[in-house]
């Protein structure tokens, strides 16, 4: 077998995981550095054995993923993705299952999946291609576009409130939940690195512009002179410090996050709110994930949080391990004879 | 004490008794009981539990009746019997809604201490049955079922509601009484059941030991009936239902097809009870996934497939609809799951607990696009353990889904079975692809079935899905020729199906006045109407469908040979509709949709009215 010690294994390298398959995206597309950066990501995560990667995905942009890595790959049904994934891991719990999908995927028609998934622990890595639209569909807004969106199916305007999805992951007790922006490719490749070596549910969202149908939807997050003052770089164990001069930071007033700046002297960075990934309560991540539902605060980007316990799959497979330690075997022909039988003869 | 007088003994080869009562009056269980004893001492048996759809209806209620329907003899028993020579009614409401059917001068046991104005009044009875004379052609027992219960169990540490509880174990003492059978079954499942609580074994065992005593000592009864045990062929046997038949052929399946199972599954009546006989069978390694919805269910099921397991999903009526679009995407990808509709009525919730036919055209036709999946149905309760694994072998021989049918009375219901060895069943067993050379994922072989490469097999890397891929190569495309040829190829592979299961059957002549087909649980009820038809003289045939697509070769042939086809069905004639367009003949119908088994007795008048009285000379 591939793993025995003697092969000397070839390092992998991010040919070997790009299929034969024209990319068809929109050419300046965000899905483009998305599978760019896993590509390149893929060979210092997975040393052996690539034939256990499976990619799963729904229906949407994002969902043609599968079809440009070369691994096993299945492009399912709109929203289906987590369910048909956590059938893949169920049965055989030895792969390692990766599902591309995107806000109306997961979120909309797939919705329950999610939480469900995230519930049950199913050890999936998730990336959700978050653009804030339905681009496959040509342009209505989706369950994360913010409310007032004017779109093809809401001409003045939408009229509902968008989902968050880290908050609602965090809320359905997700064991890894971290956010990364397609125009920020090391970012990304961190994170993608970090979702591969997390055992359990784990999602990321990636903010992904649509630039055919949402374009700039995450302008202020991606363009030079706005970036810092609007994004977030979470690090655990560290203050969270932002801003063009790396002169603002958060400190946490009760439950309340407040922006302070620690260049005048007034505050310092010891005064600041430190990052805590595995914080036992979700409830940091969760005023994290709601940072930015205020303008003045920015978008936290990185770990929001992560913790570990038994997975779903490994739930069912030890479960059976230990029936069988305990019953043994089963044996069919005394299964079909059972009890309560009688002789004719 | 009274003296005990000496009881005639009548001989029966057939009896149909009808247990009925509040839902919460254990009937199901005296049912499920009566049966595994008179299977036990060896009688050919039929049931067919009938249950509201409430858990606990108010007590007392009419439409919270509960009742169970076993037929049981010396002879073959197909059907749970069209009327009950026997009702036992636990109170006014059972007596009221079941005392029509009850065929006159039948015997009639009532719990005269549940016949008070409050209950009277719940079932709508000015004055009490049991006190003028609308009984009087009826052989009436009146027993104070609930007072001798609790007689029987003074002094024990119970409530007055743990008393209650314990009278249908009287009544069912008093009808082993009657029909002469051992206690000992149902004492050894009490003592099972309540083995953590030792004052309910007590006081179920001395309610049911009371009932027997009962019957014994009073005079009420003068009669006892005697059922001599049928001749069955030789083996070993059990009672079996047919939701337990279908998961121990599943389980079967995985055995001999050496693959693991999986079971993705939302609970639904009145398939349920296959996703908890499954979940039982941990130590054979089957898995089971109790889903977030319907969608789940299947999906979960696709994944695992796609990873190399034997995959199904278990459901009913409005489930197969949640479904739809997911067998598409098995039928699209080419991956083996069976999916089980124990079909109930429709439309929409409809008769959740009762039964019926109306998915056959569902189950064929109902996807977007030329979606073909095989289809096929059990006729019987212990057939439904051989469809399972016959649709298990066909998914995976085939790389199709596979739809098995089956409906409430078949799942429910119960029945005798011979059980086979392990070694007698066949082998299933399929081989993944593992070779890397000319690996194609659509490249088919001569069954038309493409290879199963499962995630883990270094070098056979490649992606599936729900687009429409190209011949062979399996990469996406949309090519209109390409797609032509693929929708056609779908089709033909389970066409070919057909080459590879048995020709369908005539019992009787194989040409004729008139043949009787079926699909699915009416098997019984045509059976025994066409027996009964030729016992009064007329000559006519049987057939019944099990492979409903593709069906068997020869169904074209075999339909010809006859002047006149009747096809009885509980839908407005689905199974007719595909006869009539697929073979272009004339078929008469009889389509009664009440929730319930065919009768007999209907399908016997059909039959007499279409031969006009005679063709048998
Ligand atoms: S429509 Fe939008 S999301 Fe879809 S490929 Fe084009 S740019 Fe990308």
């Amino acid at each position: 077998m591939a793993n025995s010690p003697e092969v000397v294994t070839q390092k992998y390298t991010a040919k070997d995981f790009t299929s034969d398959q024209d990319v068809r995206w929109c050419p300046g597309c965000g899905d483009y550095s998305i599978l760019a950066q896993v590509q390149r990501t893929f060979p210092d995560l997975i040393q052996t054995n690539k034939e256990k990667i499976v990619w799963v995905s729904g229906i949407g942009c994002s969902s043609r993923f599968p079809y440009y890595m070369n691994t096993y790959g299945f492009h399912g049904i709109h929203g289906r993705a987590a369910i048909i994934a956590t059938g893949v891991k169920v049965a055989n719990p030895d792969l390692s299952v990766w599902v591309a999908t995107g806000d109306g995927d997961l979120l909309s028609i797939g919705g329950n999946h999610f939480i469900h998934a995230c519930r049950k622990n199913i050890d999936l890595k998730v990336l959700l291609f978050n653009n804030r639209i339905y681009g496959l569909t040509k342009g209505q807004y989706s369950p994360t576009s913010e409310k007032g969106k004017v779109t093809k199916t809401t001409p003045f305007g939408s009229v509902d409130y968008p989902f968050n999805p880290l908050s609602l992951a965090l809320g359905s007790d997700a064991t890894f939940v971290a956010r990364s922006i397609d125009r920020n490719p090391k970012h990304m490749q961190e994170m993608i690195k970090r979702v591969g070596q997390h055992k359990g549910f784990a999602l990321l969202e990636i903010f992904q512009n649509c630039n055919i149908f949402n374009d700039g939807a995450f302008e202020l997050l991606t363009e030079k002179d706005t970036k810092d003052d609007h994004v977030l770089v979470l690090e655990h164990g560290k203050p969270m410090v932002f801003g063009k001069n790396q002169d603002k930071g958060i400190k946490l007033d009760g439950a309340h996050p407040i922006v302070v700046d620690i260049s005048n002297g007034k505050y310092s960075k010891d005064d600041l709110w430190v990052h805590d990934e595995f914080s036992d309560a979700p409830v940091h991540a969760m005023i994290l994930a709601h940072l930015d539902d205020r303008p003045d605060l920015p978008s936290p980007i990185g770990v929001f949080r992560q913790y570990s316990k038994e997975t779903y799959d490994e739930g069912i497979r030890s479960q059976i391990n230990r029936i069988i330690e305990k019953k043994g075997k089963g044996d069919l022909e005394k299964v079909l004879f059972g009890s309560n039988t009688w002789e004719v003869s | 004490m009274s003296e005990i007088k000496e009881k005639d003994f009548r001989v029966l080869t057939s009896v149909t008794v009808r247990f009925a009562g509040d839902s919460g009056d254990g009937m199901q269980l005296t049912g499920s009981q009566f049966s595994d004893t008179t299977a036990f001492i060896g009688n050919d048996l039929n049931t067919l539990p009938d249950y509201p759809a409430e858990i606990r209806a108010p007590a007392g209620t009419i439409y919270g009746v509960s009742g169970f329907q076993l037929s049981f003899g010396s002879d073959d028993v197909n059907t749970p019997g069209d009327l009950p020579d026997v009702l036992v009614a636990m109170n006014p409401a059972a007596l009221r809604k079941n005392l029509k059917e009850l065929k006159r001068g039948g015997v009639l046991i009532v719990n005269s201490d549940a016949f008070d104005q409050k209950n009277l009044k719940l079932a709508n009875y000015e004055t009490n049955p049991l006190e003028d004379d609308s009984l009087s052609g009826y052989e009436l027992h009146q027993v104070p079922i609930s007072s001798l219960t609790a007689n029987s169990l003074e002094g024990l540490p119970l409530s007055p509601k743990e008393v209650a509880r314990c009278k249908n174990f009287f009544a069912l003492g008093l009808m082993y009484w009657l029909y002469d059978r051992p206690l000992k079954n149902t004492e050894d499942w009490i003592k099972d059941k309540f083995r953590n609580k030792a004052e309910y074994v007590e006081a179920n065992t001395k309610a049911l030991q009371a009932g027997h005593k009962f019957g014994e000592m009073t005079e009420v009864f003068t009669t006892r009936y005697k059922v001599e045990a049928a001749k069955l062929p030789k083996g070993t046997y059990r009672n079996i239902s047919g939701n337990e038949a279908t998961a121990l052929g599943f389980l079967t399946a995985s055995v001999k097809s050496g693959i693991p199972l999986f079971l993705g599954s939302y609970p639904i009546t009145p398939a349920s009870e296959i996703l908890q006989y499954l979940s039982s069978y941990k130590n054979f390694g089957v898995k089971t996934v109790q889903a977030e919805d319907e969608i789940a269910g299947i999906t979960s099921a696709i994944g695992a497939a796609f990873a190399g397991n034997l995959a199904l999903t278990t459901t009913s009526g409005p489930g197969l609809s949640l479904k739809a679009e997911a067998i598409g995407l098995a039928v699209m990808t080419e991956l083996p799951i069976v999916i089980v509709n124990v079909q109930r009525g429709g439309p929409s919730t409809g008769l959740p607990t009762k039964t019926e036919q109306a998915d056959l055209l569902q189950a064929i036709y109902g996807r977007n696009g030329e979606a073909p999946a095989c289809v096929i149905a059990a006729r019987t309760p212990r057939d439904c353990f051989y469809m399972a694994i016959e649709a298990s072998r066909i998914a995976l021989k085939y790389m199709t889904p596979v739809i098995l049918l089956t409906d409430g009375y078949l799942g429910n219901g119960s029945e005798p079975w011979r059980i086979p060895h392990v070694d007698e069943l066949p082998d299933i067993s399929v081989k993944f692809r593992t070779d890397p050379e000319r690996f194609y994922p659509y490249l088919r072989n001569d069954n038309l079935a493409r290879p199963w490469a499962i995630p883990g097999t270094p070098g056979l890397e490649h992606r599936i899905g729900g687009l429409e891929k190209a011949d062979v190569y399996g990469t996406v495309n949309y090519d209109p020729d390409n797609h032509d040829r693929m929708v056609k190829l779908r089709t033909e592979k389970v066409k070919r199906i057909a080459n590879d299961i048995p020709d369908l059957e005539v019992d009787g002549e194989d040409h004729g006045d008139l043949l009787v087909l079926g699909w699915g649980s009416t098997y019984g009820s045509i059976k025994d109407a066409v027996i009964k038809a030729r016992r009064s003289g007329l000559k006519l045939s049987q057939a019944h469908l099990r492979y409903l697509n593709p069906m068997p070769k020869n169904t074209g042939q075999v339909l010809k040979n006859f002047k006149t086809i009747l096809i009885p069905e509980i839908n407005l004639g689905q199974l007719a509709h595909l006869v009539r367009s697929e073979f272009l003949i004339p078929v008469e119908q009889l389509n009664l949709v009440r929730g319930l088994p065919l009768k007999v007795n209907d399908i016997l008048e059909k039959i007499n009215s279409l031969l006009g009285g005679g063709n048998g000379k």
